[in-house]
């Protein structure tokens, strides 16, 4: 039952593109919460300053600014780029606008803001040469950092809304469905479930009222995926959620976003309103019978809420607590009508697979992990940011090539992944693609995609600890294993970092973990033991070394530490006791300094004031 | 400060509440516009939607508030601090920023605001910017790459601005 769309897509996209290409040459300023954060608002001014055109459509200019979203290079803000002849300079200051105007104007290059590669150790002038985008397939994040995500027309000029239009004209749900379950493509957000079949079940529930819910409450700390794609490109997102609820055959959806953030929520705000005025959100999308209004819903706070029932406890107005699941959502979800809940990302997978087809799709990544990933690098890596690579990408890969290998010469630890239901990968991972059901075998899980980088500087006993820190202030309390369980192994892993712990105290977390992950309702239960588990299974020596040595070989465990001066390299310069704040060390002027141990707080601010580098800590 | 006393001090709930169409599911957006007004949720205002709305109590309106981290039962500071504790800035150093802050700012145990009512200070667990980590967010800017002495000499501005 093909159906003539009122509107034609393929006009719209060129009359977008045509009032792009008026804009003129195009600068683009990365305008993410990162950049924006390192000044690239004072930055567009000065271009402002400069009689440039910032970014308004339908004016005729020799050049434009175009405010972006996340171009992924965050550690290297702000990024400016020429994309015409694809260079990228970095760290751009406010003071360097007016040498990039005028080397723009002059068809000239500013080396000193060129990208210098820590390997070659020389600036690269194209930005394809550059490791950390050269090694990356960008599919669900193409167009973020390469259109203005405020405005309709430039999302349209790169094909928003195409799929949908596709969609609408085949006019047929069972095609869409089979599509998605062909691709092969899983939950983005953590549980990697078979989005098609997800799909399937809710479609087959269809008849009154139905939902689509779109989970943006990204909680896992270290992890901004999703922010991107809300921030960067929310049509692709809208989109997405457009095919789903036309699919399972809704007409109203919600997005979930965090209250941390005030920036997709505004743009996001933003794009439904500019969608629904040309008709491709609302009230007979491109002019067919097909309606579908989608509301936002801001979270306060709480991250049990990126649990699918406990969102919709949320939207419903309630405390965000889990609800059991003997009843499946696709029959009785949001206000007890079927309803379809995904992730942010796996929505922006979907007008590309309907776009390049299911073939296109299942192409990319491994046997039962189809597709790329995004994955958000950060910890104590060279070149932290936002990455999309296949789903056969190696660690390896991502933190050496990518990554550029470890900040200031150090050694490789540890990779957190997945957040606080994760797990580490060590070094013996490095070479392990990271699929789903390959890091579940090694006790860790993909989770949202947060990749957290740990050196030989970082304690893992600690970092446990700050997990499990997270886990009982966050757990919501209904289920006994998890309030309680989650309080009695943090309290055991406290007392290990202040060096009280004892070797029985390592099977009582084990034991603990058992009941907590299957005493709980939902996975923010089932899962909160895995950090300590995987760092107990693969840094038990870390551990003892806390218990029976009463030392933390990172060095980071305040209670376990001892700040000594050696007296053989110390001037006497009393530098470091009129920098204590405790008054904990004695000397006299000429002579070495002594620390009074039972004072010291161990804040090591001698270490850093000494200009002989007497100090050290153990 | 702004009082809840007579009926015209609750002008201000009514009008968010007729935006809200009174609707029960709609208690946590009625809760973030309260806050974002009075910097606090007060507790006469929590018992006034209680009985204002529908199929709600005070009791479960104080239940809701409670529960969600960003609502706050005591008036916050004029300058909102947030050290950022997530993943990423925890590895890079967050404690020692929020340390820092807190041997500046002193504050009397169990409050989270300074007793002129300048400052507030809590950690959030992750605001998205790890790559700028250790991240602090003052009244919605993110200061990237923080380090105890650079907090300091952005608190020591806004003290000055306030003398």
């Amino acid at each position: 039952m093909k159906t003539e769309l009122k509107i034609n897509i393929n006009e719209e996209k060129e009359k977008a593109i045509q009032l792009v290409k008026e804009q003129g040459r195009r600068i683009l300023v990365c305008a993410s919460t990162g950049c924006i954060a390192n000044g690239a608002l004072e930055l567009i001014e000065e271009f402002k300053k400069l009689g440039a055109n910032v970014g308004v459509l339908g004016q005729k200019d020799k050049m434009s600014v175009i405010p972006t979203g996340c171009i992924g290079f965050c550690e290297q803000g702000v990024l400016v780029v020429i994309p015409d002849r694809k260079i990228t300079y970095v760290h751009v200051k406010k003071e360097d606008v007016k040498e990039i105007y005028e080397s723009f104007v002059n068809d000239t290059v500013v080396e000193r803001l060129l990208y210098v590669d820590p390997a070659l150790n020389k600036p690269i002038v194209n930005n394809e040469e550059i490791n950390f985008y050269k090694k990356q397939t960008r599919t669900a994040l193409k167009n973020c950092g390469h259109i203005n995500p405020e405005s309709l027309d430039e999302a349209l000029s790169v094909g928003a809304y195409a799929a949908l239009a596709k969609v609408l004209e085949i006019n047929d749900q069972e095609y869409v469905i089979k599509e998605i379950e062909d691709s092969g493509l899983r939950g983005r957000g953590g549980g990697g479930f078979a989005t098609g079949k997800k799909w399937r079940s809710v479609y087959r529930h269809q008849g009154g009222k139905s939902y689509v819910i779109c989970n943006g409450d990204e909680g896992d700390p270290g992890a901004f995926m999703d922010r991107s794609v809300m921030e960067d490109d929310p049509h692709k997102l809208l989109e997405g959620m457009a095919i789903a609820a036309f699919a399972v055959g809704a007409d109203e959806a919600y997005i979930y976003v965090r209250a941390e953030y005030p920036l997709a929520i505004k743009r996001l705000r933003k794009a439904i309103n500019d969608a629904e005025k040309r008709g491709f959100l609302g009230k007979n999308i491109l002019g067919t019978d097909f309606n579908l209004k989608i509301n936002i819903r801001e979270g306060a706070g709480a991250f049990v809420c990126g649990e699918s029932s406990a969102l919709i406890a949320s939207i419903e107005g309630e405390r965000g607590m889990p609800r059991p699941k003997n009843i499946h959502m696709a029959e009785c979800g949001l206000f007890k009508r079927p309803t379809l809940l995904n992730n942010v990302e796996t929505f922006a997978n979907v007008p590309l697979i309907i776009l390049n087809g299911a073939k296109w799709f299942s192409s990319m990544g491994t046997e039962k992990s189809k597709g790329t990933k995004t994955f958000a690098l950060t910890g104590e890596v060279n070149n932290t940011g936002l990455i999309e690579v296949p789903m056969n990408t190696t660690l390896r890969q991502i933190v050496f090539d990518l990554g550029g290998g470890i900040r200031n010469g150090k050694k490789f630890k540890a990779v957190q992944i997945g957040g606080p239901s994760g797990g580490c990968l060590t070094e013996e991972h490095l070479d392990m693609p990271m699929d789903y059901d390959k890091l579940v075998e090694v006790g860790a899980m993909v989770g949202s995609g947060g990749l957290v980088v740990m050196n030989e500087d970082t304690c893992i006993v600690e970092v446990a600890r700050f997990f499990m820190n997270f886990t009982c202030n966050e757990s919501c309390g209904k289920c006994t294993p998890c309030r309680e369980g989650t309080k009695n192994m943090l309290h055991i892993l406290e007392k290990i970092v202040k060096g009280e712990g004892t070797m029985e105290d390592l099977d009582r977390l084990e034991a603990l973990a058992q009941v907590i992950k299957q005493g709980s309702l939902c996975g923010l239960g089932k899962s909160a033991p895995n950090p300590v588990l995987s760092t107990l299974k693969y840094f038990r020596d870390e551990y003892i070394a806390h218990i029976k040595d009463k030392k933390c070989p990172a060095g980071v465990c305040k209670s376990l530490k001892t700040i000594t001066i050696n007296p053989d390299l110390c001037k006497g310069c009393t530098k470091c006791a009129r920098n204590c704040p405790v008054g904990a060390i004695e000397g006299t002027v000429k002579n070495p300094h002594k620390i009074d141990q039972s004072k010291c707080i161990k804040c090591g601010a001698c270490i850093t004031n000494c200009p002989f580098k007497a100090i050290s800590c153990n | 400060m702004l009082e809840l006393k007579t009926p015209s001090d609750f002008e201000k709930i009514d009008e968010i509440l007729k935006e809200c169409e009174y609707k029960k599911t709609n208690l946590i957006t009625i809760l973030q516009k309260v806050q974002a007004i009075y910097r606090y949720l007060p507790q006469e205002a929590i018992e006034y939607i209680g009985n204002k709305i529908d199929g709600l109590s005070p009791a479960t309106v104080w239940g809701v508030a409670t529960f969600y981290a960003q609502f706050s039962l005591e008036p916050k500071g004029k300058y909102e601090i947030k050290v950022c504790d997530g993943t990423a800035c925890h590895v890079r150093g967050s404690m020692p920023v929020l340390e820092a802050i807190k041997n500046k700012l002193p504050m009397e145990k169990g409050k989270m605001t300074t007793s002129d009512g300048l400052f507030s200070v809590e950690t959030v667990s992750c605001l998205g910017a790890c790559s700028l980590a250790p991240a602090v967010v003052i009244n919605g800017k993110v200061y990237p790459k923080m380090t105890p002495d650079a907090v300091l000499i952005i608190i020591d501005t806004l003290m000055k601005e306030n003398e």
